[in-house]
């Protein structure tokens, strides 16, 4: 069965439940389909059993259906092996794991680890921290005002100490991808490795790891259609197996004395405990619907949105768009401020007009500050927006000046 | 077609035209407070004489009009009183709030009552009650000025 691009809204439960809402804080997190939220009731009321461990009938449907939810991210994000996705809560629970057992493993004292300047707090505190544990030393890369990365600010800011570069694929406050494949080739001709963050990138535009050749990429389910609590880490099989244990504790031994224990193999050496089946098997349904619609339908919805919010927002004076004026380099994502307005205000006033939009710094207070900005306000969409959403987040925004007490 | 003025004259009036947003180099306390889910951010500058009384004050910063009106309204009302009678006043903007305070304790708040609705918008609690916590705060942190 084909969804029709016409039809997405009738899949997603939330709209039914909210029609009157507009919502335009996808990046947050997105709204899930109803196949998903059913995969997740199905396992939880009807076939709960713990997956890997044990030996009667539904235990072992658990387990395959947990490593067919595995292969469907595998394919997803075309990576080489199951072996290379863990399971983790979501990309903050991702990126600290590769931040805690790479600090453990691989950096060392005078190491440098190179972060971006538009990185996500959950891209930046992990290296911090990571940093401070061993002795290494966090430098950033800064981009333009527009949001872009030059691969010659790249090539000079790697030094010889440089062990790890932490960038995402794309930012949550500029909407704009960066050229993860040019960056990582720079990065490894200097011997440093890849820390991708794809949780914009990977619910709105074709990943292939194995084409960007980072060496981990983080991103959570949430934000691609699937429920709260699921997230994946994909990592280089080589890499991972170098990589001591995260958590530790059941699921993730081989063997165990009163003295020690042994590791079982990947995946499942970094997925201590009982694992959460349900969001697994959740997410392995948002990848299938995602399939099933094809990211040609949703970008193309992504893109005609982008350009009916961008090209209306242009025509409204005091509104300024953060990054580039080019919609095509948004997808789907617009971070803006009001002249003489507080992003507060604005998104308050939104809200009470039900419209749903992002106040704040995006948890990206440095980039904020590297911008000169103290706030900003963002709309973000997904394919199953409309133009009636579009236009009505417009209408408001046109009169926001005018309820906060300015003439024009 | 326009939609209507968001917030009450009393609080567009001092978000527009605030008498206290300045710096004060004489103060002789000064402390900052944040609100990290708006990233609203003020700086509170007083000036407190031996006797305890708030001679001068005003605040810094960037912040939703809630939060720098409320911050406005409360200098008014601080400005000339003893530490005891801010402190006072500061319980009972919390009293109003938490839609506890008695009608005639709402009167002692003066224009500071234009905020009581905010007790119905949870989200914005936080930026209304900024500059009474942090000025509560800057009481607390130094007892004695100098």
């Amino acid at each position: 069965m084909l969804e029709s691009p016409d039809n997405f809204r009738k899949d997603f439960p939330f709209f039914a439940q909210n029609p009157d809402l507009v919502y335009l804080d996808n990046s947050a997190t997105s709204q899930a389909p109803s196949c998903v939220i059913d995969r997740l009731n199905r396992y939880e009321q009807l076939q709960k059993a713990s997956p890997f461990r044990g030996l009667y009938p539904l235990s072992v449907q658990a387990t395959d259906d947990y490593e067919h939810a595995r292969n469907l991210v595998r394919d997803f994000i075309h990576a080489g092996s199951g072996e290379e996705i863990i399971f983790t809560r979501n990309a903050t629970e991702s990126l600290n794991l590769v931040a805690y057992c790479a600090g453990n493993a691989l950096i060392h004292a005078g190491d440098e680890i190179l972060v971006g300047i538009t990185e996500h707090h959950s891209n930046m505190i992990p290296w911090q921290q990571m940093a401070r544990r061993t002795g290494a030393r966090v430098r950033y890369l800064t981009c333009s005002r527009e949001g872009a990365f030059n691969p010659d600010d790249l090539e000079q800011s790697l030094t010889d100490r440089t062990r790890l570069v932490a960038i995402t694929q794309m930012s949550n406050v500029f909407g704009q991808i960066n050229d993860l494949r040019t960056l990582t080739q720079i990065a490894h001709r200097r011997n440093a490795l890849v820390v991708a963050d794809g949780c914009q990138s990977v619910p709105h535009i074709p990943v292939n790891v194995r084409e960007l050749d980072v060496d981990f990429l983080a991103f959570s389910g949430h934000k691609m259609l699937g429920p709260t609590g699921i997230g994946v880490l994909y990592g280089k099989k080589d890499l991972l197996n170098r990589l001591p244990p995260f958590l530790t504790g059941g699921e993730m031994i081989e063997e165990v004395t009163t003295e020690g224990a042994t590791w079982a193999p990947l995946p499942q050496k970094f997925e201590a405990g009982t694992v959460n089946t349900g969001g697994a098997l959740a997410l392995g349904e948002a990848i299938a619907y995602y399939n099933r619609v094809g990211f040609d339908a949703m970008m193309a919805r992504e893109s005609a949105l982008t350009r009916r919010l961008m090209t209306g927002m242009a025509d409204i004076p005091h509104v300024q768009i953060i990054g580039s004026p080019k919609p095509e380099l948004h997808h789907g994502l617009v971070t803006f401020t009001i002249d003489g307005v507080h992003p507060h205000d604005v998104s308050a006033i939104m809200a009470d007009h039900g419209i749903a939009i992002r106040a704040g710094h995006h948890c990206a207070q440095p980039l904020h500050a590297y911008l000169g900005l103290n706030a900003t306000c963002r709309a973000s969409l997904m394919f199953y927006n409309t133009e009636a959403d579009v236009d009505a987040f417009l209408n408001i925004l046109s009169e926001i000046r005018g309820a906060m007490g300015y003439a024009d | 077609m326009p939609i209507k003025p968001f917030y009450n004259d009393i609080l567009m009036d001092h978000h527009h035209h605030p008498a206290h947003k300045h710096e004060l180099p004489d103060a002789n306390l000064t402390l900052r407070g944040v609100n990290p889910s708006c990233g609203d951010q003020i700086t509170l500058h007083l000036l407190v004489n031996d006797a305890g009384i708030i001679q001068d004050g005003s605040f810094t910063g960037d912040g939703c009009a809630i939060s720098q009106a409320s911050a406005d309204i409360m200098l008014d009302l601080i400005i000339g009183k003893d530490q005891t009678n801010a402190l006072h006043l500061c319980s009972l903007f919390m009293k109003m709030i938490r839609e506890t305070v008695s009608d005639s304790e709402l009167e002692e708040l003066e224009e500071a009552g234009a905020l009581q609705d905010i007790s119905h918008m949870p989200a914005r609690v936080k930026c209304a009650v900024l500059g009474w916590h942090t000025m509560e705060e800057a009481f607390r942190s130094q007892p004695t000025i100098h």
